[in-house]
């Protein structure tokens, strides 16, 4: 026994003392691309964290392929670091263990409806690189209710899932409101959705992307309304491990790519016509002037790629959120210019 | 194990007791190595990821509240109040998971023994379906496919305007307590446990140590006295207020624990009931006992040593089977802790030792408490 202390005590001098050593190393600045990238391309593939599955964001169809807003982030960040959107290795994660598994370098990236927190920064040792979908935690009740505000639910009930902070924002919200809403925590939306439809609870709780998915699982989705009220902000975004700045880098700057895409008009499908645009910020993106591809330790082609196989943002929204799929306005996802909070860094 | 059956040469693998010290000593050193490994693995994991292990988190306020406790508990309460909480919680469904298991258990084991076809063959029927489908499948059953069609808060069943059973639970009556209330309430408990201690130590006669029995009672007549009155649960809002609730996940865990468990149980009694010789019931039988005594007097007392090291096996594995309460929204241990609290705090190995450790405790506890049972009722060699 004194012995096996022993070792352990000697493991935990060696662990403080590696805990200096990687400190001072932290310092030092990365070559890029940065070693992410290349293991990224030792492997020939790009392992991605994603939602194990939920409408919208993430889900297989019926032959398994991977679909989803979160999915094509995915997809153009394998565009333009290897060239193949194809070459994506999706892990689906659970609330639960989507951090540790970012953590343990078992996926490069999550992309997974995550809220970026100031705890998830520093607390759990993560880059919070950029958010993709603003959302905030509403509530979906039966319109039988006639419930118009999440003002009038003191009493009520909600079901939820667990492994969010769904719960928190709740507490949170009645306590400023000096009321209570009871919430009850599901591990699987199939029990949260039953018990929600049964009459358990008298809503559900959710992100507002996740809600539009909810209601379009229930059996009569126009028995339920989904309340104006948001209660937090939940800026969903893209997670990297701290460490290798130089990914986080790349991952941020695809993301602002997709947005000033949108901004300056080029889509999937006339991105090759805007080669010969005399826009500078479209010459930029698209690798015909100012090397910025290269910068990041890519080539010059990478941004085009990654709008060639995906889109622009809006199109990758309009895709799995417009009126088409699951009718969920754009509101504050849209760019800033037309009244919305993306607001994509000049390429400059 | 002792040395005397090695040396008589009838050991599977004969050895020296020196020899078998050091053998001893050499599993022993590479189960430490083991332990050493993972524990240096986990630290140079976390020292990479610039993270320590620290358990100061639990200080900090929880933030969230949970749809049903027996202790009370708030967001501004500690993750440390919240680990009590839904300690106390997995504690309750398991308390009564064991004693219905164990009461339905019995009955089930004694109906599959008797003569009567129909009795026997219901049993044997009911043993079967639910020894042979999963728990977690049977939980989930109870929830949602016989809790979630009762009627909705506005159409409660009704039962006399003090009671009502609807899809968000039964709302009973609840005692309000007056000043005298919780001491009273604590009283009761204590001369429930040590009324059989002071009449086994306590030099008194018989006769009039029997006498002590009757402290419980007028302690609990004392209490419905110190009340002050009765909150009733009513129609308010979204649902019922007042009063107290039993609510639909406390009932479909402790249905899906107990049940299962009493399938098993019947079996173990079945088993330990058939392994007492056939002698003893044809002595008790020709003794002129009915049937029904000679289970009670003779068969029943002589298995009971039998089942209870088989016993603790099932008490144990309902106790850990409790954590399936995460999935149908009861707020237990693994869902509140190992879920919201790990999820708020980031802490995730804490959390797993924490959870690990109070399994670990529980489960050490209950089997050295049954392990004391069956010293007890072990036959005694003389």
């Amino acid at each position: 026994m004194t012995k096996a202390r022993r070792t352990l005590l000697k493991t935990l001098a060696l662990f403080a003392g590696s805990v200096l050593v990687s400190a001072s190393a932290m310092a030092q600045s990365i070559p890029a691309p940065g070693p992410t990238v290349e293991a990224i391309k030792k492997r020939g593939e790009l392992n991605c964290g994603v939602d194990a599955g939920i409408p919208g964001f993430a889900f297989q169809d019926a032959s398994g392929a991977w679909k989803g807003f979160d999915v094509d982030y995915c997809k153009a960040l394998a565009a333009a670091v290897l060239g193949d959107p194809a070459k994506v290795k999706y892990v689906g994660t659970t609330a639960k263990v989507r951090f540790t598994v970012l953590q343990s370098g078992e996926i490069d990236v999550l992309v997974r409806d995550s809220t970026l927190t100031f705890a998830r920064d520093i607390d759990l040792g993560l880059t919070e690189v950029a958010v993709n979908f603003y959302a905030g935690q509403g509530f979906m009740v039966r319109k039988s209710l006639g419930v118009n505000s999440a003002a009038e639910l003191n009493g009520a009930t909600m079901c939820m899932l667990t492994g969010a902070t769904l719960e928190l924002n709740i507490a949170d919200f009645a306590r400023s409101k000096g009321t209570t809403i009871n919430s009850l925590l599901f591990e699987k939306s199939e029990e949260a959705f039953a018990a929600a439809e049964s009459g358990r609870c008298d809503g559900y709780s959710d992100d507002t992307g996740s809600l539009a998915a909810a209601r379009s699982t229930m059996k009569v989705p126009d028995d339920w309304v989904i309340l104006p009220d948001v209660i937090s902000k939940e800026p969903l975004g893209l997670h990297t491990r701290d460490g290798d700045y130089r990914w986080s880098d790349i991952v941020f700057w695809v993301d602002a790519g997709l947005k000033t895409a949108e901004e300056f008009g080029i889509t999937k499908e006339n991105v090759d016509e805007k080669k010969s645009s005399s826009d500078p910020f479209v010459r930029r993106l698209l690798g015909l002037e100012g090397d910025f591809g290269k910068k990041l330790g890519l080539d010059n082609e990478a941004f085009y790629r990654a709008i060639k196989s995906v889109g622009n943002y809006g199109q990758i929204y309009d895709a799995y959120f417009g009126p088409k799929a699951l009718g969920l306005p754009r509101g504050i996802n849209n760019l800033w210019n037309q009244g919305g909070l993306h607001y994509p860094l000049p390429f400059r | 194990m002792a040395g005397k059956s090695r040396k008589g040469g009838s050991s599977l693998w004969p050895m020296k007791a020196s020899h078998a010290l050091l053998m001893q000593g050499v599993a022993l050193l590479i189960g430490g190595l083991v332990i050493a490994w993972f524990a240096q693995n986990a630290a140079s994991n976390l020292a990479r990821r610039s993270m320590q292990l620290d358990f100061g988190f639990l200080g900090s306020p929880a933030g969230f509240s949970m749809p049903f406790q027996i202790l009370s508990f708030g967001p501004t309460d500690t993750y440390f109040m919240a680990l009590v909480t839904a300690f106390a919680n997995t504690l309750l469904v398991s308390a009564m998971g064991v004693i219905t298991a164990t009461v339905v258990g019995l009955g089930l084991g004694v109906m599959r023994l008797s003569h009567n076809w129909l009795l026997s063959t219901v049993s044997g029927a009911i043993v079967e379906l639910v020894r042979n489908t999963p728990q977690l499948l049977q939980i989930v059953f109870w929830y949602v496919g016989v809790l979630q069609v009762l009627p909705q808060a506005r159409q409660s069943l009704s039962f006399g305007d003090v009671a009502f059973l609807n899809i968000r639970g039964l709302f009973l009556p609840a005692p309000i307590g007056g000043p005298w209330s919780s001491v009273l309430l604590i009283a009761f408990f204590l001369s429930l446990a040590l009324a059989p201690l002071a009449r086994r130590y306590l030099p008194l006669h018989p006769r009039r140590s029997s006498l002590l029995w009757l402290v419980p009672p007028l302690l609990l007549i004392a209490l419905a006295f110190s009340l002050k009155g009765w909150s009733l649960p009513a129609l308010k809002g979204f649902n019922f207020a007042g009063g107290m609730v039993l609510p639909p996940e406390l009932v479909a865990l402790w249905a899906g624990l107990s049940l299962y468990t009493a399938a098993f149980v019947a079996e173990i009694v079945r088993a330990s009931v058939e392994a007492i010789g056939k002698g003893q019931v044809e002595a008790a039988n020709s003794l002129g006992l009915s049937s029904w005594l000679t289970l009670r007097l003779v068969v029943l007392p002589q298995a009971l040593r039998l089942m209870i090291p088989q016993l603790t096996n099932q008490y144990l594995n309902l106790i850990k089977s409790s954590s399936l309460g995460a999935a149908i929204a009861y707020p237990e241990i693994v869902q509140i802790f190992a879920g919201t609290v790990l999820n708020q705090s980031g802490r995730a190995i804490e959390v797993m030792v924490i959870v690990m450790g109070v399994f670990l405790i529980i489960n050490l506890a209950a089997s050295a408490a049954l392990a004391q049972l069956n010293e007890r009722v072990a036959l005694k060699e003389r």
